[in-house]
């Protein structure tokens, strides 16, 4: 097990593009990043691993300028530099593209390229020069996209790009990518991954933050491993393996794999006909969805987000009524003109780990004993009629934190002061304990980190083996291929096809989400 | 049939007159909002510099020197509710309102404690005020028909604040649509962290929107009281400078459209003043109150969705807050 902190042994004969060390960061209480110390070597691709909040994000933000280190020092291609804005850092040649992208939704490509370089006080002329500018750079990279178009009529895939053509259009020497798979296909993270090669060929260095490990070992020359706000350990990318990384970033040993034998699904609990959702606009609309869902299966719906999952998902539990069709639980219909809402379900036997838990999920200032009841407050163990009471209310709650492993298990605790991987467990703690013959889970594990999210898959599965229907909606597609039994892939508010778990493989699954097959119009279907 | 259409010039005459501090107070929106600051001190802005115009006027015997005035009195308060609700990340509505109130009780506390008037400041003479200029030409050509007539009628014989009022228009329209400001500020207005991010300050940026919104405002103010009237009455603005944010929405954020629906604005008042008393053949007595009501209702019909969408800024109304 490596120190924290420990230093990157030798290679100092290579010339660094970045060199930080030392770097502290505190948010009020948060000690955000830990005496951090960071090599990247010039013209590699160098990764950075961790859990969610580990630090990564703001170590990041901290070189591109957006937050200012508490202390530490930065050495741009070896020499010191401040860096107290992002305009220091784009004049350092420093480029990042955002996990969330930081384009002008209503702007073209082009006016979002020029935006803060245009070079100019007159936009028609700037404009000229950066069109040009920008058909070299395309050219050189790969990195096709039309210059005219509306950047919110543009798939992600190409939204990203034109970040990367904007930061590329800055000088960018070294261009840092928060988690820039997070909201790609398969195919469009090997195109991005295509760019990336490109860029170092060009001499480009690469930081890639991410949390996947197969993105680290399939593109980066080099890792770093965070670890709760510190800089746990550096690898050359060759010399190490997905376990070794997982342990590293998780500080224990880490079975990546759910044991998961075939299905003997019993009868029909949920069956979906012809479900309809009309929407203001086009996007979060369902069309036509059917299908069945059995006890004792687990059936996965994947997807690019956005297309209409969360919709589905938002009928299914009866916050949003349908505009047709309908669905039937245990042979109960439920449609436009017979609607119910998610009380009337749940008494149906139908629980619902929404997608954003701090949304839907819990009342981040509720204490962890009042969070674990929402919805079942009237359930008779947990009061006398119209009273609760704090006794029952607290040994319900260390139960089922002691079954979930919860931690630290104290029921008082404010809800929004569990980690993310707790805050999940709680949501689900009640769920599952409500023993629901239907279970919808939206993104189960986001935000969660690894050694949670083994905990959490466990945990449906053994639903599953005790005759629970289970509907998984996740935009991460090892999770949805690891727990289902048979996956349907929603594309555009759509059904486009159904694999079962044998026939899955990423590649049939990524064409899918892409529309390849339902929608031959598709902007990538000509390439 | 020629009368019928000198009535009809005369109102549009009219209209233009009526419906320039609307143009230039629509504009001043235009560039607040756009950038992404709510703007309901319109109002307050325009009223302390009509009040601030006529003052220094009526001091210096300059009306010139008092659309200076009035044009850095206003800068002052676009840069108070930029303290607020920029740089303090305070409410954009409560901060503006503030504004408003301000201005009300100090334009008549100040007013009476400088000229012992009740709040109104004395008359304005011929050289404290802007006074309509005749055109070359127009009264050789004015009795051609229709481009001599409206040559003279219409377009000619205003004070130069009207013109500057139409001119804003264009200016506005170029300078959001051509240059390397107006790119930002629609930027700002949308997504503020883009713009941080490409390494432009946000706060800057919405400070020069919120004081070139000033100087339009204080030019509006100075009109009503040195140009259109002849003094400062208390609460002159009458609540024009809700009618140009109105406009402003009604046009849809764009300098074009706040400008049709300034002059539609502009016109429907002037046409109520003419009819104000006529009796109309079927109808009676003309309906001068709906008349008036009108640009209330078109705004209420267009936000509810029937005339086409407004599409505010994006990050309107949010303070940007970079730090988590």
């Amino acid at each position: 097990m490596a120190q924290p902190n420990e230093k990157p042994s030798g290679e100092t004969s290579l010339p660094l593009a970045i060199d930080l060390s030392n770097i502290n960061k505190r948010f009020g209480d948060v000690h955000a990043n830990k005496d951090v110390s960071l090599q990247v070597v010039s013209g590699h691709i160098h990764g950075i691993i961790g859990e969610n909040g580990a630090g990564k994000s703001t170590l990041v933000s901290i070189l591109y300028g957006f937050y200012t280190a508490d202390s530490g020092s930065i050495k741009i291609n070896g020499v010191a530099t401040p860096i107290v804005n992002s305009a220091d850092a784009i004049a350092r040649g420093i480029g990042m593209v955002h996990q969330h992208f930081m384009l002008v939704p209503n702007f073209t490509v082009l006016e979002n390229v020029m935006l803060g370089h245009e070079g100019g006080l007159r936009i028609d002329v700037a404009a000229q020069n950066a069109r040009q500018t920008l058909e070299k750079l395309s050219a050189d990279f790969g990195l096709d996209v039309d210059l005219d178009m509306i950047i919110e009529d543009l798939p992600v895939g190409l939204q990203q790009r034109v970040e990367i053509l904007k930061a590329l259009f800055r000088g960018a020497e070294i261009l840092i990518l928060d988690e820039p798979t997070g909201v790609l296909t398969p195919q469009e993270t090997e195109r991005l991954f295509d760019v990336l090669r490109a860029l170092r060929e060009q001499g480009v260095t690469v930081l890639l933050i991410t949390h996947k490990l197969k993105e680290i070992m399939a593109i980066t020359d080099d890792v770093s491993v965070m670890r709760a706000g510190q800089m746990v350990a550096h690898r050359k990318t060759f010399e190490t393996s997905p376990p070794e990384l997982a342990e590293l970033m998780v500080g224990r040993k880490v079975v990546l794999k759910v044991d998961h034998s075939p299905a003997s699904p019993g009868g029909d609990v949920l069956v979906v006909a012809d479900l309809c959702l009309n929407s203001p606009g086009s996007a979060g609309a369902l069309k036509d969805i059917s299908f069945t869902l059995r006890a004792g299966e687990i059936v996965g719906i994947a997807g690019v987000s956005g297309n209409g999952q969360s919709e589905l998902l938002d009928v299914l539990s009866g916050i949003t009524p349908p505009s047709r069709g309908g669905f039937y639980i245990d042979g109960r219909y439920i449609s436009r003109k017979t609607p119910a809402n998610p009380a009337i379900l749940r008494d149906l036997g139908v629980a619902h780990v929404p997608e954003d838990r701090h949304k839907r999920g819990i009342v981040l200032p509720f204490s962890a004993a009042e969070s674990i009841i929402l919805g079942y407050s009237a359930a008779s163990d947990e009061g006398e009629g119209w009273w609760l009471s704090p006794e029952t209310l607290d040994t319900h709650c260390r139960r089922l934190m002691q079954d979930f492993d919860i931690r630290p298990p104290n029921p008082k605790l404010v809800s929004g002061n569990f980690s993310g991987g707790n805050q999940q467990k709680i949501v689900l703690a009640r769920e599952i304990s409500a023993q629901p013959r239907l279970l919808l889970v939206g993104q189960p594990t986001r935000g969660v980190d690894i050694g949670a999210i083994e905990f959490i898959h466990k945990q449906l599965i053994a639903l599953r083996y005790a005759g629970c229907a289970i509907l998984v909606v996740s935009v991460e597609l090892d999770e949805i291929m690891s727990l289902s039994d048979r996956i349907l892939v929603m594309n555009n508010g759509q059904l486009v096809g159904g694999l079962t778990r044998d026939e899955a493989d990423e590649r049939r699954l990524g064409l899918m989400m892409a529309g390849i097959g339902a929608d031959d119009h598709s902007i990538w279907a000509s390439r | 049939m020629v009368d019928l259409w000198l009535q009809f010039l005369l109102t549009l005459d009219a209209t233009c007159r009526v419906a320039t501090p609307l143009i230039l107070c629509a504009m001043a929106g235009i560039f607040s909002e756009k950038s992404g600051v709510i703007d309901i001190s319109l109002e307050g802005k325009m009223l302390m510099s009509a009040f601030a115009a006529a003052t220094v006027a009526s001091l210096t015997s300059s009306a010139l020197a008092g659309l200076i005035v009035a044009i850095g009195i206003s800068v002052l308060l676009g840069l108070l509710h930029g303290l607020a609700s920029v740089t303090l990340r305070g409410n954009q509505v409560i901060s503006g309102l503030a504004i408003n109130i301000l201005a009300s009780g100090l334009t008549v506390t100040v007013g009476i404690a400088i000229f012992q008037q009740g709040g109104q400041t004395p008359t304005l003479e011929r050289d404290e005020r802007f006074r309509p200029v005749e055109l070359p030409l127009a009264e050789q050509i004015g009795n051609f028909p229709v481009v001599g007539t409206i040559y003279k009628e219409v377009i000619s014989g205003h004070n130069i604040l009207v013109w500057t009022a139409f001119a804003t228009v264009i200016v506005t329209a170029i300078v959001l649509t051509k240059t390397r400001f107006g790119l930002r500020l629609r930027a700002v207005g949308e997504k503020p962290e883009a713009l941080d991010s490409a390494g432009v300050s946000v706060a800057k940026t919405r400070y020069f929107a919120l004081i070139i919104a000033g100087v339009l405002c204080g030019i509006a103010g100075a009109y009503l009281s040195t140009a259109h009237g002849s003094g400062f009455v208390r609460e002159m603005t009458a609540g024009k400078g809700y009618i140009a944010l109105a406009a402003m929405i009604f046009g849809k954020w764009q300098p074009r459209g706040a400008l049709l629906a300034c002059l539609l604005f502009g016109f429907l008042e002037a046409v109520a003043s003419r009819l104000q008393g006529v009796q109309l053949p079927l109808i009676g007595a003309a309906p001068v109150d709906l008349i008036l009501a009108l640009p209330y209702l078109l705004t209420v019909i267009l936000l509810a969705g029937f005339v086409g969408k407004a599409m505010p800024p994006r990050a309107i109304g949010e303070p940007y807050i970079k730090e988590r």
